[in-house]
């Protein structure tokens, strides 16, 4: 399995990252050196083997529905890139 | 002072021979005037660190009319930490070693953070690390790579650089760290020091940066089993905020640290003694086992059949969880935002591309080529199910043992640029390490001599689901008749 320019593209694109050209060839590159590495998995027999998600088994707790956090709008907006009237500001989505 | 134990600091504040803001300016003084050649503190604040200082001082004051039961309930009280900067600190910035949170000032403190200041520890700032934890060389910070103080030409190991070499070089006497990978037992195997990474669910991961979240694991980074069995006790807990977060009876990891090692059963993983290992960490790592022998312990060959599967595994299962992880970084709510952009898309894309730096990237674009339509199967599934593989080759073993040994890391410290061009070459450093953690597994690694270039080989100790104690007891009993662990680099007095 080996990515080309069109799948490092792809990719790029699902992880919101901007490639230029020059980054998309080496990255490119990379990508398969790391997939060539990874692609051994595929040889081991697995038929029956439960996949393991997480380190320990857990249960997720449950607590009552009720309000535990306390507001910090101011503090936690103070550290945004832009905002405004208590609101987070980005660039224009619906016409 | 700077070479002692956190016993002998805690003995020394309690007998009134110095107190917090004495202990916190020696410290602050030698960071000042050795970290410029080292970079190992990303942020240093003198006025914060004395005023938590002086606040042991005087909470110190306050108990002085019954100074034993002070001791007893604050022993670390007065004693200076540093934060792997992956730790959110409120009212610090908190950079995770990335351009994306070069100016993140955190709002609220870490749980690990708040454990460390209840127990009146002193922040002495916030270290150096690879990008996100990514990296096993320092050299993926935005901030610069860290310098191995053994010899400022090779690297700390990584991800937690900075809290190594800040303890090698004496700036701090203890640090705390998180291990993904091997992240804390392979910097402090670089670097000549011991370090712990509990059972996954021992220590909350709130408020720390995640990476790769069913993986991540806090712990202590200090010159010797002993002193990490204090921070654990103070670091370890129960904690709502991490759904992960196991609700286990508080314990002493101290308890046992005395028991003598007579019938312990070692464990030697054949596929760790193979022909990965440099010859120079091989005869060291062979030497701890003979002193082990003396004292009364017995080493049997165990098997851990898939153990070459950990690497591409965790290649899959890290930059999954990463990917998603790292969604949250998109310029609206906090951290870095692109200066232009021409739309919402662009700008998420233009911010991500200039936030983040190239590795980080690489595993952004691998996790989200596993976890994409038609490969998920394949690659991500797959993963999982030979992670559980893994973990039972781990529960075959310790049938046979009471804990494993082998080395830490297949070379000692590294020449800077010596493995950045080649990704895969880079990732093989974490080999002996891995798989603890895609078992959950508790490691530790600490100094068991010298290799080439008289650099620092580890030990590395795995022990049974939540056997933080007696893993511990190990390595202070070797540490009873060696004195590894307290050799310091010269040049740095």
């Amino acid at each position: 399995m080996s990515l080309n320019q069109e799948g490092v593209g792809r990719i790029a694109r699902l992880a919101r990252i901007e490639l230029s050209a020059d980054e998309s060839v080496a990255t490119q590159d990379q990508l398969n050196d790391i997939l060539g590495f990874i692609a051994r998995l595929q040889a081991v027999n697995t038929t029956g083997i439960e996949p393991m998600a997480h380190a320990v088994d857990v249960v997720q707790r449950l607590r009552p529905d009720c309000i535990t956090e306390t507001d910090r709008r101011a503090d936690f907006q103070a550290i945004a890139p832009e905002v405004d009237g208590g609101l987070y500001l980005v660039p224009k989505v619906i016409e | 002072m700077i070479n002692a134990s956190l016993k002998e600091l805690s003995a020394a504040l309690a007998q009134r021979k110095i107190s917090a803001v004495e202990l916190a300016t020696l410290f602050l003084n030698r960071i000042e005037r050795l970290n410029p050649a080292l970079n190992a503190f990303i942020t240093t604040d003198r006025e914060k660190t004395l005023a938590q200082a002086q606040r042991s001082d005087d909470a110190r004051k306050v108990g002085a009319g019954d100074t034993v039961a002070f001791q007893s309930k604050a022993p670390l009280s007065g004693i200076p930490l540093a934060h792997k900067d992956i730790f959110c600190t409120q009212g610090w910035r908190t950079t995770c070693g990335s351009k994306m949170l070069a100016n993140f000032v955190s709002p609220y403190d870490a749980h690990v953070v708040e454990r460390m200041a209840t127990a009146g520890m002193v922040t002495l700032g916030k270290l150096n690390m690879d990008e996100f934890a990514m990296g096993s060389s320092n050299e993926t910070s935005f901030f610069g790579a860290v310098k191995n103080p053994w010899d400022v030409s090779r690297v700390p190991g990584g991800s937690s650089g900075g809290s190594a070499a800040a303890i090698a070089a004496r700036l701090a006497p203890a640090a705390t760290g998180t291990d993904t990978g091997g992240s804390i037992r392979q910097p402090a195997a670089l670097c000549g020091l011991t370090g712990i990474k509990p059972t996954y669910g021992v220590v909350s991961r709130y408020g720390m940066i995640a990476f790769a979240s069913s993986l991540d694991q806090a712990g202590p980074m200090a010159k010797s089993a002993e002193d990490c069995a204090l921070l654990l006790t103070a670091m370890a807990g129960f904690d709502t905020r991490d759904s992960t977060s196991l609700e286990r009876p508080a314990e002493d990891y101290s308890r046992d640290l005395n028991q003598p090692l007579t019938g312990l059963k070692i464990g030697l993983p054949k596929e760790f003694f193979g022909d990965g290992m440099d010859a120079d960490v091989r005869s060291a790592v062979e030497a701890a086992l003979d002193e082990y022998r003396k004292l009364g312990a017995t080493t049997v060959e165990v098997s851990l059949p898939n153990s070459a599967l950990s690497v591409p595994a965790y290649y899959v299962i890290a930059p999954a969880e990463a990917s998603s992880n790292l969604s949250r970084f998109d310029g609206v709510r906090y951290g870095y935002r692109a200066p232009e952009y021409t739309d919402l898309a662009d700008m998420y894309a233009k911010t991500r591309a200039q936030g983040f730096g190239a590795e980080v990237k690489r595993r952004i674009l691998i996790g989200t080529y596993v976890l994409s339509h038609g490969y998920y199967d394949a690659y991500y599934l797959q993963a999982q199910k030979i992670r559980r593989l893994i973990a039972a080759d781990f529960s075959a073993a310790f049938e046979q043992c009471d804990v494993i040994m082998g080395p830490t890391s297949p070379s000692v410290a590294f020449a800077f640029g010596a493995k950045n061009a080649d990704p895969v070459q880079m990732y093989l450093s974490d080999i002996y390490t891995i798989s603890t953690n895609l078992a959950g597994l508790p490691g530790m690694s600490l100094p068991c001599g010298f290799g080439n270039n008289n650099m620092p080989v580890g030990l590395q100790i795995i022990g049974h689901w939540f056997d933080e104690a007696k893993m511990l007891n190990t390595a202070h009993q070797y540490q009873q008749v060696t004195d590894w662990h307290s050799r310091m680099p010269e040049g740095l007095a």
